[in-house]
């Protein structure tokens, strides 16, 4: 895919009003394909995600959840195809648009759907909400709610990985707003100096909160190339493709595991809700949303795929429906479980003694 | 099967909005994604989208309808498959426990802006109604504004908006810039229609990258224009912290005079609603503690005009600290070409005699409802505005404890260190022979803020604790 074509509004004192260069084309790598029960794995673990997330917006919506609430549709190829990527051991981090992450490293939709409820069966104990989940279980080492911050935390978890020499990667995945932080520039730096398995995955969905990227950042189509500064090779990858993804990721993560140092992986792709529940989101327009949904939907892909290798369609209703029940037991059992129990407010503020 | 269609809460605090326009008849096949309706609220209007494919059914509420609860029915989808179970919103509308029920429509931007209902001991004006029903606690006319102003009433975003377009006007040197504050007119609204009025050359949409943007706000100030940085939140500021007291603060003092820092660092500090531990802090004490700073948290819509156009006018570097959840609220402020406050003044809030309170931005929520509640039990409080917190202006606390002989310091933030803490440490130094019982403090829980309802309820003050402190200093029996 390419990126929206997007005008920025005013016209910018502060910015080149040259037009701007031709955009790269992504290495889509030539089509890539996996193998029918591959697709149908990313089917199922897709739509986990795509349901999960509209539940959790009905849920928002009726008052269950509060807060922030960044829900993943229209990524979901990203984080799924990344997973079917790595192997047991790899952590993963990222930032706060974090549900289908969670939910992609395997872990039980009624603890995360819970901790979006503020119950106690929550992954947090109803603590830390959507933006603040973990499962060391699992590998995944949050959720964090500061844009930014997974860059320098997933280098330190592969920096781990490098000390006991267990051979593990951290896949770390941050915004493409994120992308024009410090922190990251400083990681890349250590990082690549000291050889860290860390794979860091951009998720460029082309709108940090309601910034589109062009508007925010210097050679905004090549974000890829923001490590090669540091000797850091980077590749652009269609992240809409859950097949591309895997392929990229895997040969990505073989590179890193080996002992070369940091990979970039940019992943294009969309979102197709606001930014939180309470954007508006008045900086695009709803025909360039639709033509993502209609044109570029990652599972719709998969689905188009799969009839293309002769599945039958039986078998996918029966996946569908399968996925609705595990959402709604998920959303039943958030709405069921009981709040935290009141001296919670006191416990976890640090490790117990001894 | 056929599911209702409700109308949704698009913030944790909506009640009620307009339904302002459908965009799908009867009989219409929608998909999942499609705008089925417009629905308007007093700061936004939002799409409502399908969640379901199917076939609407029936429309149950027409447009132009206004009012209408959150979670009532106002539509039926039928949905396509009939085999599927219902993942649309149930048929009747559940019952959401109580205290997560939607709030009072304060204001929506943003998920986290409006009042969260931290239950039935909160003052009103934390969770004032977007009707004409709740009035938020009027502070006490202000002795800086001349007797018979005509006065209008205006929200704290609005004249928080109005204080840097008259200062932007006033002095070209003026300019804002931060994150989302020209195209999207502001995360939280405060900079709507500057980047109209001004231009993108003086109000200026960064990246997200508070560091930078803060040392460059700090670099342009140091070569003498006059920076309004602001941070979507003063949470975001902890990554450009090292400007503002190393880069900002110092530089004066280590140049011997001789560099001047005219900036203002604002945005909305303290707990939010529902945020959790990394978006709901106070860090008033903080930079308090920070010599080569000025640190103003007001809290009625005056105050924060009046404030904020004397912090830009400022040569010393302020850190202006608002509150989110106050910027809905309304308040009556001077109708006066040029009002500006001086820094460094508290002001008496509610004149009284029993016991002195203290406290400043929301806080200012809690007192003077339990200000309220004390005087209906025969104790007549008085109320502090600091207004300011650095320099602190003790000696209008000096001269009410001197009279009262009792005080209470009331902040949401964390108790150790606090600003609270150092109002009772100077009493005690400054007043001692007047008082007639040990100063106490009233803050937040000394906790990370949790995320469930129960929790977050429980981790910050209210009135009622208040109420508590100061009937506990006044030595009456009935003290909680």
């Amino acid at each position: 895919m390419t990126s929206p074509s997007l005008t920025p509004g005013a016209a910018n004192f502060w910015m080149d009003q040259r037009p701007s260069e031709p955009s790269n084309e992504p290495e889509s790598p030539a089509g890539p394909a996996l193998s029918p029960e591959d697709y149908l794995s990313a089917y199922r673990r897709m739509l986990l995600v795509r349901r999960f997330e509209e539940k959790a917006g009905q849920l928002y919506g009726m008052g269950y959840i509060g807060g922030f609430c960044h829900l993943y549709i229209g990524q979901e190829a990203v984080v799924t195809g990344m997973m079917m990527a790595k192997r047991d051991g790899d952590q993963v981090i990222t930032s706060y648009r974090d549900h289908g992450h969670m939910l992609a490293t395997g872990m039980d939709p009624k603890g995360v759907m819970a901790e979006l409820t503020g119950r106690r069966s929550g992954y947090s104990k109803g603590k830390g909400g959507s933006m603040h989940m973990f499962s060391v279980e699992k590998g995944f080492y949050g959720g964090h709610g500061i844009v930014g911050t997974p860059a320098p935390l997933g280098t330190g978890l592969a920096f781990a990985n490098k000390y006991r020499g267990n051979g593990n990667v951290c896949l770390t995945f941050f915004g493409e707003g994120a992308a024009n932080q410090g922190q990251v520039y400083e990681s890349f730096n250590m990082a690549s100096l000291w050889k860290l398995p860390v794979l860091y995955i951009i998720e460029n969905n082309h709108y940090a909160m309601g910034t589109a990227v062009e508007r925010a950042t210097a050679r905004a189509e090549e974000l890829y190339h923001r490590g090669l500064a540091f000797g850091i090779p980077g590749r652009q990858i269609d992240g809409m493709d859950v097949a591309a993804v895997k392929a990229a990721g895997e040969e990505a993560l073989e590179s890193v595991r080996s002992g070369n140092g940091p990979m970039i992986l940019e992943a294009l792709t969309y979102r197709y809700r606001g930014h939180s529940m309470s954007d508006p989101a008045k900086y695009r327009t709803r025909e360039e949303v639709q033509d993502m949904r209609q044109h570029h939907d990652p599972i719709e892909l998969v689905h188009k795929r799969l009839a293309e290798l002769g599945q039958n369609d039986d078998e996918l209703k029966a996946i569908d429906k399968e996925i609705r029940t595990i959402v709604n037991e998920a959303a039943q059992f958030a709405q069921d479980e009981p709040e935290p129990d009141p001296s919670e407010l006191w416990t976890d503020v640090v490790a117990p003694e001894g | 099967m056929p599911v209702d269609i409700l109308m949704p809460a698009l913030s944790p605090t909506m009640e009620e909005g307009t339904l302002a326009k459908w965009h799908v008849r009867e009989g219409d096949a929608i998909r999942a994604g499609d705008v089925v309706a417009e629905i308007e609220t007093d700061k936004a209007t939002m799409e409502v989208e399908a969640i379901e494919d199917g076939i609407i059914q029936s429309i149950l509420v027409p447009e132009g309808t206004e009012h209408v609860p959150v979670n009532r029915p106002i539509a039926i989808l039928q949905l396509e498959d009939d085999e599927a179970p219902a993942v649309g919103a149930p048929t009747a509308p559940p019952a959401a426990p109580a205290q997560m029920q939607p709030q009072a429509d304060a204001q929506d931007i943003f998920a986290s802006e409006p009042a969260p209902d931290f239950g039935e001991t909160e003052p009103e004006v934390e969770t004032a109604p977007a009707g004409p029903q709740a009035a938020p606690a009027e502070p006490a006319p202000d002795t800086e504004i001349p007797a018979g102003t005509d006065m209008a009433d205006m929200t704290v975003r609005q004249a928080l908006r109005d204080a840097m377009a008259e200062e932007m006007r006033r002095d070209g040197d003026v300019f804002v810039m931060g994150e989302e504050v020209a195209e999207y007119q502001g995360a939280y609204k405060v900079t709507q229609g500057l980047l109209e009025e001004f231009g993108a050359r003086r109000v200026i949409d960064t990246p997200i990258t508070e560091y930078g943007f803060a040392g460059i706000g700090v670099g342009a100030a140091f070569a003498g224009l006059r920076p309004v940085v602001e941070f979507m939140t003063w949470n975001f500021a902890l990554q450009a912290i090292d400007h503002i007291i190393n880069s900002a603060a110092k530089t004066h003092y280590m140049s011997g005079g001789q560099m001047r820092c005219p900036i203002v660092f604002r945005g909305p500090n303290g707990a939010a609603a529902r945020v959790a531990a990394q978006h709901s802090q106070d860090f008033s004490s903080l930079y308090a503690q920070i010599p080569g700073l000025k640190v103003i948290a007001p809290y009625g819509a005056a105050d924060a005009k009046g404030l904020l156009k004397a912090a830009i006018r400022e040569d010393t570097p302020v850190v202006f600290l608002e509150n989110e959840i106050l910027y809905g609220q309304t308040f009556a402020v001077p109708r006066l070409d040029d009002f500006v406050l001086p820094i460094g003044k508290a002001r008496i809030a509610r004149p009284g005699n029993d016991v002195t309170l203290v406290s400043y931005s929301r806080g200012l929520a809690y007192t003077l409802d339990a200000a309220e509640q004390l005087a209906e039990q025969g104790i007549d409080a008085e109320v502090i505005d600091l207004r300011t917190l650095r320099p602190l202006d003790i000696e209008t606390v000096l001269a009410s404890v001197r009279k009262t002989n009792r005080i209470v310091a009331v902040e949401e933030g964390w108790p150790i260190c606090s600003v609270g803490t150092e109002i009772c440490a100077q009493v005690t130094a400054g007043a001692f022979d007047y008082l007639d019982a040990p100063p106490l403090k009233i803050t937040g829980a000394d906790v990370p803020m949790p995320y469930a309802a129960n929790l977050e309820k429980l981790a910050l003050p209210s009135a009622q604790l208040v109420v508590s402190a100061a009937k506990s200093v006044c030595y009456r029996e009935d003290a909680a």
